[in-house]
């Protein structure tokens, strides 16, 4: 049984398929997991409680004859991030405690009907601010490879669920690396697909320009197979885009015969700085290269002179677009409300929202407020959406040179829960390889590389050429070479 | 500080007021970067999609019943939200 | 409360100029909101739809909800920029305003901001009296409606004493096209009206283009006023700088529209003269007192900090797009108006009347469905806006051009007098059926036999014998006792015409 948990989704839906395992098993494999260790590793904040029922009705359909999707019957963890109609949706927040939506999200839907079966919802930072998931209102998530070390954020419980086999695959969302940074962290997959390839429509927005859904899973196929059912455009986002998406699943079983990195131009970045980064990640990327060039694939050296701006530009449009997605918590139509002793509804609204929110959701509002306000705009938010110019810009350059581009996904490996990264370089790098990324919409992806202990494995990143024009296929053949990797 | 925290509804305490004055110089170093290359002749880059002109059709779809719509609200009567006394004048 | 001093209006306005602003709210008719499929409230279908069961998760701001965008409604809200004599904005964004207020689903309003879809345009208006003002036009721009506020506890059911409030989102989402004005000038005593007119012309035009159903009474239609004075400057001297407006809200008629401007320039001239000064503030008007109180101060302060709308993408209409529907615009009510009255040859003071009585388009269709443009006139404006004045409805409401038509027809061939049909119109009106069957179904068709006359004439004679005397000695009128006679006796339902001749007739034979 406990091999069951071990499966990828890949390999556990082939079982299904022979009929050599039924979901309910899977399924239940995963629920004594997360009986076993989520007191530990705290990577669910609620755990279906019917998740039986939907995988028996699996089975039994399958047992039918009907055709299911390759997915069907394999066990989902979903970032409390996600609305979802049969459990609460807090996004890691005290207001939105117990807060039931009346709607699934897009991708939760399509969950569904590919035949995915929801054990729960995980932990993350509050409203997505963060990158370690300490600062969840519920408590932390422990990186189920060292329980003293965080597991990244703001996606921390969809990452640290795959990694301690709590689930074989997840959904997460990333707006600035929420979904890639922890899966660097706990030597797992993670995607943020190109902005506008997955819906967002039940997504509880932080920064709309940046926020994208995507999968995390232990392996490249797992993530491709997760990306396919949730993919493609949806009437409910205005963003979404519209062309379709090939198989990415058929291109990472391509990918995996290798065949693909000849040739494969793999862009480094020239600005980034080597001194920043932990010895063993640098380490480990510069292995990840050499593998890269012995498959036959070319490194070059590409310049992105912008990037270093972005940072800044990130701190601009996260916290503008995020104060105004967050007004909509006011304890008038759902959410935590602090009554106020003949108070006005203003007070009423005010007090909610500051017991409600915590200090780092409070802090980013109060600058994207200022950002924001009256004779600020065009030297703030303004000029931030320049910087965005600028840094498509870079891309579509490099593109032009390269396919892919690779870097290390974090300057460091896990720090202990508590700590805090003090180098403002560190802090800086933390962010520079993932962020951009989202500015421009371009995809990306985190792959655990190295074979040392987990913890200290550096990820490399790749970032597919997918411009927000030649898309689908570009991306395929990026996914298609890390496969290999 | 305080007038921001009555833009953004969030009733802050001295302590947070505080903490939070000092933290806004974090963003002057933000702004102070990005006008290095935000120049005039770049323009703002609103949307990372290129997309234009996307619509729905003017058809009637699935709505909330109104059990849905009141399902998490704090306090409700009459088939509406309640809120106390409002200060302020409609817009 | 102490009473605000007015001054007089011609006296105000022989010292001050008075210079006026409108903005006008016009909710689109579309099926749907502006930015969600929920059936729109706005749609004559749907107006009295119960609280709450018209919403969709964005209209209330759900955690996860997405906006997008309506076709129709910016199809609707391009044709009224062309109508207002605009240009279209080649690409525009919806930005989001930003505030808090519990009638807000989300605490933003997605809205346009310095990208409105139609702007530099004009308005021709007509007054009463004929005279003509071209009203410059700013802007148009799309955004969606707020929830609705019902405040509850206080005595008079406003926001100030109410202990609570209770919101209903099933306006949340109505598509809206605000029409900004340039500042006015040169109205002078003129304003008040000038201030309703031009709200009607606004209404023709919606009405005209048949994208809003423009009910001020169901706030289809919503003005706010704003207006502002300024001392006149002696000959020879520089003109003085603009007054500071006031915004007056809350005019829920065209009628309110004009005593709120005359009362602000009123208020603010006796202000002025007083040595004081205006607040700039958004002031209510209140319909039962005829004067405006202050509402919050208005201050450019309010920071609404606009930024692109990041949900949603540009609007770029095609100039294929654009040029169709200017194709497929309706005739201008002016010209249209222009047309009409050289088409009937009314005296202008009868056709103003009709314009003023707002039956032009009744009058029209009962025209073409045959009736004189004089008989036409006559029904509606005399006998069937005396009977909606006496029922508080709207005339167009009572009847059918057609069956006014068809009534006027009945009366042509004879078959009716005025009188009788005047029976027959009310009987249409009640619902009993079309003009002939109320004449059948009532036995009120005029009596053509003359043997039935002349029996009734009989037995009135028998009753009177000395008329025929009197006929005969040169006394004619002798005949009218006869007369009244047989038309009581037949019911009314007798041509009196021929019933006179009868008898006269008989006088003579």
């Amino acid at each position: 049984m406990s091999d069951l948990i071990r499966l990828t989704a890949a390999d556990l839906s082939a079982k299904l398929a022979a009929g050599e395992v039924s979901s309910v098993e899977a399924t239940q494999a995963h629920l004594d997991r997360i009986a076993a260790v989520d007191t530990e590793v705290h990577a669910f904040l609620h755990v279906s409680d019917h998740a039986l029922e939907v995988a028996a009705d699996i089975d039994r359909r399958r047992a039918a004859g009907e055709q299911l999707g390759e997915l069907a019957g394999v066990p989902l963890a979903i970032k409390d991030v996600l609305v979802t109609t049969d459990m609460p949706s807090t996004s890691g927040s005290k207001i939105l405690e117990g807060f039931l939506s009346p709607y699934d999200a897009t991708v939760v839907a399509r969950s569904r009907a590919a035949g995915l079966v929801p054990l729960g919802k995980t932990n993350m930072d509050e409203f997505a601010m963060g990158s370690s998931t300490e600062h969840s209102a519920y408590g932390p998530t422990h990186n189920p490879w060292d329980l003293d070390r965080i597991p990244g954020g703001s996606g921390g419980g969809s990452a640290a669920a795959v990694a301690a086999f709590e689930a074989p695959i997840a959904l997460g969302s990333d707006t600035g690396g929420s979904i890639r940074q922890p899966a660097h962290v706990t030597g797992t997959v993670g995607v943020k697909p190109t902005y506008g390839g997955v819906s967002r429509f039940g997504a509880i927005a932080l920064a709309s320009s940046l926020d994208q859904v995507g999968p995390v899973s232990r392996t490249v196929l797992d993530s491709a197979l997760l990306h396919d059912v949730i993919a493609g455009h949806d009437p409910h986002d205005a963003t979404s885009l519209t062309d379709a998406w090939p198989s990415f699943a058929a291109a990472a079983r391509e990918g995996a015969t290798g065949e693909v990195l000849k040739g494969l131009k793999v862009g480094v970045i020239r600005e980034l700085p080597d001194s920043g980064f932990q010895a063993g990640v640098s380490a480990s990327f510069r292995e990840s290269l050499a593998l890269l060039e012995a498959q036959g694939a070319e490194i070059v050296e590409i310049s992105a002179p912008h990037f270093e701006y972005g940072v800044a530009a990130y701190y601009l449009i996260l916290p503008a677009e995020a104060s105004s997605n967050l007004a909509k918590f006011d304890s008038v139509r759902f959410g935590l409300r602090v009554d106020v002793p003949g108070g006005t509804v203003e007070d009423v609204m005010a007090r909610s929202r500051d017991i409600g929110f915590g200090d780092e959701v409070k802090r980013r509002i109060i600058l994207g407020t200022y950002a924001l306000s009256a004779g600020y705009y065009d030297a703030y938010y303004g000029s931030a959406q320049k910087v965005r110019t600028l840094i498509q810009r870079d891309f579509d350059t490099a593109f032009a040179q390269v396919d892919v581009i690779a870097t290390p996904s974090a300057p460091t490996t896990a720090f202990r829960l508590g700590e805090k990264l003090d180098d403002p370089l560190q802090m800086y790098l933390n962010d520079v390889t993932t962020i951009p990324v989202n500015l421009a919409g371009v995809p990306g992806i985190s792959i655990p590389s190295g074979r040392r202990h987990p913890v200290h494995r550096a990820t490399a990143r790749g970032c597919p050429p997918l411009p927000r024009r030649c898309g689908a296929r570009g991306t395929a053949r990026g996914f298609v070479g890390w496969s290999a990797a | 500080m305080r007038h921001l925290g009555v833009l953004a509804r969030i009733q802050l305490d001295d302590h947070e007021v505080e903490r939070l004055t000092g933290q806004l110089s974090a963003i002057v170093d933000n702004i102070a970067k990005v006008s290095e290359v935000a120049t005039p002749d770049v323009p703002a880059t609103s949307h990372p999609v290129p997309l234009q002109n996307v619509y729905r059709p003017d058809v009637v779809g699935e709505m909330l019943t109104v059990e849905q719509v009141l399902q998490n609200a704090p306090d409700a009567t009459e088939d509406r939200f309640k809120v106390t006394a409002i200060l302020g004048e409609e817009q | 409360m102490a009473k605000v001093a007015l001054m007089d209006f011609d006296e105000a306005l022989e010292r001050f100029e008075p210079v006026l602003g409108f903005e006008v709210h016009v909710e689109l008719n579309t099926e749907t909101k502006m930015f969600s499929a929920a059936a729109n409230p706005a749609h004559p279908s749907n107006h009295d739809a119960a609280p709450n069961t018209l919403v969709a998760p964005v209209d209330m701001g759900l955690p996860g909800s997405l906006p997008v965008v309506n076709e129709t409604a910016v199809r609707y809200s391009i044709s009224l920029g062309l109508a207002l004599g605009c240009d279209i904005a080649p690409s525009s964004r919806f930005a989001r305003k930003n505030y808090f207020y519990p009638d807000l689903g989300k605490n933003y309003q997605i809205s346009q901001y310095d990208e409105p879809i139609a702007f530099e345009g004009q308005v021709e208006v007509e007054l009463e009296d004929g005279t003509t003002f071209e009203i410059p036009i700013e802007r148009a721009h799309m955004e969606e409606d707020a929830g609705k506020l019902t405040h509850m506890g206080g005595a008079t059911g406003r926001i100030q004493g109410a202990e609570y409030s209770l919101v209903d989102y099933n306006r949340a989402g109505v598509p809206l096209v605000e029409i900004v004005t340039k500042p006015i000038y040169g109205a002078e005593a003129n304003a008040p009206k000038l201030a309703a007119a031009y709200v009607r012309a606004i209404r023709d035009i919606v009405i005209g283009l048949g994208i809003s159903e423009a009910r001020m009474e169901r706030g289809n239609l919503r003005c706010d006023a704003n207006v502002s004075i300024r001392p006149r400057a002696a000959a020879g001297e520089p003109v003085a700088p603009l007054g500071t407006r006031t915004e007056t809200k809350n005019v829920n008629s065209m009628r309110s529209v004009e005593r709120a401007v005359r009362y602000e320039i009123q208020r603010q001239a006796a202000i002025l003269a007083a040595g004081g000064t205006i607040t700039q503030e958004t002031r209510h008007w209140h319909e039962d007192t005829g004067t405006t109180s202050p509402g919050r101060p208005k201050s450019d302060a309010d920071d609404y900090r606009y930024f692109p709308e990041p949900d949603l993408l540009p609007v770029a209409p095609s100039t294929e797009l654009i040029e169709s529907l200017r194709a497929a615009l309706p005739e201008p009510p002016a010209a249209r108006r222009r047309r009409l009255k050289d088409a009937w040859g009314f005296a202008d003071i009868d056709f103003q009347g009709v314009v003023n009585a707002g039956l032009l388009s009744e009058v029209e269709a009962t025209v073409a469905a045959g009736a004189s443009p004089a008989s036409a006139r006559k029904w509606w404006m005399s006998e069937i806006s005396r009977l909606a004045n006496a029922e508080g409805v709207e005339a167009s409401s009572l009847i059918e051009p057609a069956s006014v038509a068809a009534l006027q027809q009945l009366v042509d061939a004879g078959s009716l007098t005025d009188k009788l049909a005047r029976q027959v119109l009310e009987g249409v009106i009640a619902g009993e059926g079309t003009p002939q069957e109320v004449v059948d179904a009532r036995g009120l068709a005029v009596v053509s036999d003359d043997g039935a006359l002349i029996a009734a004439i009989d037995e009135a004679l028998a009753a009177q014998p000395d008329v025929l005397e009197k006929i005969r000695d040169g006394k004619v009128q002798a005949a009218g006792a006869v007369i009244g006679a047989v038309m009581k006796a037949m019911r009314g339902q007798a041509d009196a015409a021929r019933v006179r001749e009868l008898v006269l007739e008989r006088a003579a034979g």
